[in-house]
């Protein structure tokens, strides 16, 4: 299979705290990588060096054979598109929806102005959001249409590479399932590459092919997801995973997907 | 415990969407408003209230008091002076609001760009407004205005000099606040320049704090300019002045306290309105 | 049935512009007992429990309830860290309570309080030199939090959230640690979360709330293995589950 980003030797320093310590990572085409790990593990920063919002000190990272300079160039930036944990505050309160969304649109000049209403619609469809919508505020909708709407803003400009960071920690269970099935579908529908983060084993075992475990801003494991999930190679895996909360009365073989 | 908190007060939110009912919902912002546009709407209809001409001076009906012919009375040159207050109002009010355009402006972007990219442009910025913050700002008033001449233009170019410093503090604070918020994140992500990022997403959501704190400083600056007057080195005469009008009252202070009691009385009345109205848009956007 | 050390009966809250947040809550524990209160965020699970020890926040209003309570109730948060004060010394917090809820000397509390600390099992260098809530983690803190209510010498133990802002390792170990001192000190249980995993090995009752009302309650096995009510089994079926895996011993 293609590898479509690879991140190699990666290292962020705050002053005398690591925040990650040569991380290296390979993100298959139409693959979803589940990143996990612990509060302070560093995920969230390697969310942000991939994204292009923080600088490593070391390190590259190379996105379809191109390295990705300090400065990346509109094309580049556009391919990888993020998706935060806090829905409330991943929208500007003080823009309607419409200029969320046509904002990207017409920045990267992926329709001409005529066209943009039409594509917002489309875009609010494919999240399963009312056109009606257009005309409002962010502090109108729950947080899981949010995230939702972030979805498309992050969609609108057909990136390759999407990172979700802890999408649905912020949401209720039900809403968080409906967040996970519609990633999934999008990624298949549009033929996206993932990097899935949360602290959840649960949802990393909904929705990633492969798993990376962070600790203490280092990879301490990278396998299949079938793999890690029977039988987990290092020991902090193995902690992690009899840490979470069983609930007996559920088949565990049962998958939503 | 949060969140459920949160919930109530968006849907409470909800409820009074309209402008005008969040204004009829907020007493200061009601009443400021209400005293602020009666004001405007005499200074501005000045000629037509009045029957009498501001310079007009009528010798033989000096230091009258109060009457039906001239309501607040006429001052040592005989110029009928609720014509003169309502004149001053067109004087005064009209600079402070000219005085305050390119400050507002100046500061509330400085205070963006610091805000927003931090790093050298933040420390270059926070060393000049520290350094001028440490002059008494009466000081560099005064010295202006003997270099420059007397009149407006000393306060224009003292403000345009020192007043962006009130908002660039202000604005840069908040805006380093909001630097940390996704939305801005999100935007980095999308490759949106830093300067489209700061007028598109930063600037409307620093603007209310920006409007409360322009209505407080015009306060400050009704003030100064007042002060001015009174010290002789402000508006010149004959233009009506309030501070010039106190000044000249002062001489008659026992016979005639009106004169000087009058102006002041107009000063006080600004403040106060300008006052509630900060205050009370400041509450309009503090329960958002 | 055991004699009920806690009754809470048609509990109803209100905004004070009249929205209903609560509405009719009923429900009893008997000594030594464990009752899970699960639902999603704005269920009103938190404020029934708040409504038990009179800490509901401002603007929220009693409109009716008949809450009989027959021994001490004790609180743990969500947020640990926010629980205690920034500003002063750990183990003098808890001596300090210990001081006010014994009636002892202080001299008597902090012996009390250095007894509680091994209990929860928290590190023996507290002893010799105290720390601010800064400088300990999240999960040191929850047990500084949860010896504070021991203190009390609860008969009521009321959980809120007590794991959400935790890491799983670290919530495994505070599950541990209140399932362990329950056995000890036998006090009465209820446990409010949107996390039915934990629920499932913690109550032995489950009552599911959704908009301010108990829409379901049972003994916990039987209510998640054949729950009747819509949005209960819609709730059950969005746990995602994990995967057993072997369990053999790792290098």
């Amino acid at each position: 299979m293609k590898t479509s980003l690879q991140i190699e030797d990666i290292t962020v320093t705050y002053g005398n705290f690591t925040a990650l310590d040569h991380v290296s990572l390979e993100l298959k085409q139409n693959t979803t990588l589940g990143l996990v790990g612990e509060s302070g593990s560093g995920k969230s920063t390697l969310a942000r060096v991939i994204a292009g919002l923080i600088t490593p000190d070391e390190g590259r990272i190379v996105l379809d054979s191109q390295v990705l300079g300090k400065r990346r160039s509109r094309e580049q930036h556009k391919m990888i598109q993020l998706i935060f944990q806090n829905p409330d505050s991943s929208l500007n309160p003080r823009h309607t929806i419409r200029q969320i969304l046509a904002e990207p649109l017409l920045f990267h000049k992926i329709v001409n102005r005529s066209q943009v209403d039409k594509r917002c619609k489309e875009l609010l469809a494919r999240v399963q959001i009312d056109e009606n919508s257009l005309v409002r505020y962010p502090h109108e909708f729950s947080g899981g249409q949010l995230q939702r709407i972030a979805i498309a803003r992050a969609l609108s400009v057909e990136p390759s590479i999407l990172i979700a960071d802890e999408p649905t920690s912020a949401l209720d269970v039900s809403v968080q399932l409906s967040i996970l099935e519609l990633l999934n579908a999008l990624k298949s529908e549009l033929k996206l590459t993932m990097l899935f983060i949360s602290h959840d084993m649960g949802v990393i075992n909904a929705i990633s092919d492969t798993v990376a475990v962070m600790r203490q801003g280092k990879i301490v494991e990278i396998n299949q997801k079938e793999k890690f999930f029977s039988h987990p190679e290092t020991a902090y895996s193995y902690e992690l995973l009899s840490a979470v909360p069983k609930m007996d009365t559920i088949p565990s073989d049962r998958r939503f997907l | 415990m949060k969140s459920i908190q949160l919930d109530t007060q968006l849907q409470e939110n909800r409820k009074g969407k309209s402008l005008l009912k969040k204004v009829l919902n907020t007493p200061p912002l009601l009443w400021g408003g209400m005293m602020f546009a009666l004001l405007i709407g005499v200074a501005v209809f000045a000629p037509v209230i009045s029957p009498y001409q501001p310079s007009h001076q009528n010798l033989f009906a000096i230091l009258q008091p109060p009457s039906t012919k001239h309501w607040l009375g006429t001052d040592q040159l005989g110029r009928d002076l609720f014509t003169r207050v309502i004149y001053a109002a067109r004087t005064d009010l009209s600079i402070m609001v000219l005085a305050e355009v390119i400050p507002f402006c100046t500061g509330v972007f400085l205070g963006m760009l610091a805000g927003y990219y931090g790093k050298w442009i933040d420390t270059l910025i926070t060393l000049i407004t520290d350094t001028l913050i440490a002059f008494p700002f009466y000081l560099i008033v005064i010295i202006v205005a003997f270099a420059s001449g007397a009149g407006q233009k000393g306060i224009y170019i003292t403000f345009i000099l020192v007043g962006w410093i009130v908002y660039a503090r202000v604005i840069k604070g908040l805006s380093a606040s909001f630097r940390k918020q996704e939305w801005i994140a999100a935007a980095q992500t999308l490759g949106i320049p830093g300067v489209k990022i700061i007028l598109r997403h930063l600037l409307p959501n620093v603007l209310p704090q920006a409007v409360v704190v322009l209505m407080t400083d015009m306060v400050g600056l009704l003030v100064a300019i007042v002060t001015l007057g009174y010290l002789g080195i402000g508006i010149a005469p004959p233009t009506p002045d309030w501070g010039t009008m106190i000044s000249d009252g002062q001489s008659f202070i026992a016979t005639a306290w009106w004169l000087s009691a009058v102006p002041g009385c107009a000063v006080v009345y600004t403040g106060i309105a300008l006052s509630l109205v900060g205050d009370g848009l400041a509450d309009i956007w503090r329960r958002k | 049935m055991m004699a009920p050390i806690l009754e809470v009966e048609k509990l109803s809250l209100a905004t004070r512009s009249k929205k209903k947040l609560v509405s009719n809550v009923s429900f009893t524990i008997g000594r030594g007992e464990s009752m899970g209160l699960v639902g999603e965020s704005g269920s009103g699970k938190s404020l029934t429990l708040r409504s038990i020890i009179g800490l509901l926040p401002p603007g929220i209003e009693q409109v009716s309830a008949n809450i009989r309570c027959s021994g001490r109730c004790a609180m743990i948060f969500q947020d640990p860290i926010g629980a205690l004060d920034p500003l002063c010394p750990v183990v003098g917090q808890l001596a300090e309570v210990v001081a006010y809820n014994q009636k002892v000397s202080r001299k008597a509390s902090r012996k009390i309080a250095f007894e509680l600390l091994d209990m929860l099992g928290l590190p023996a260098s507290l002893k010799q030199k105290d720390r601010y809530p800064h400088q300990l983690s999240g999960g040191q803190c929850q047990r500084i939090v949860i010896a504070m209510a021991l203190a009390c010498k609860p008969d009521i133990l009321l959980c809120d959230e007590p794991t959400t802002a935790l890491d799983v390792t670290v919530q495994h170990q505070i599950l541990e640690i209140i399932t362990r001192l329950q056995k000890e000190l036998g006090f009465a249980m209820v446990f409010v979360t949107h996390n039915l995993a934990i629920v499932s090995s913690m109550c032995s009752r489950l009552c599911v709330m959704k908009e301010g009302q108990i829409i379901e309650r049972g003994d916990t096995l039987t209510l998640l293995q054949n729950p009747q009510n819509p949005y209960t089994q819609r709730l059950i079926s969005s746990v995602l589950p994990v995967p057993d895996f072997e369990r053999r011993p790792v290098l």
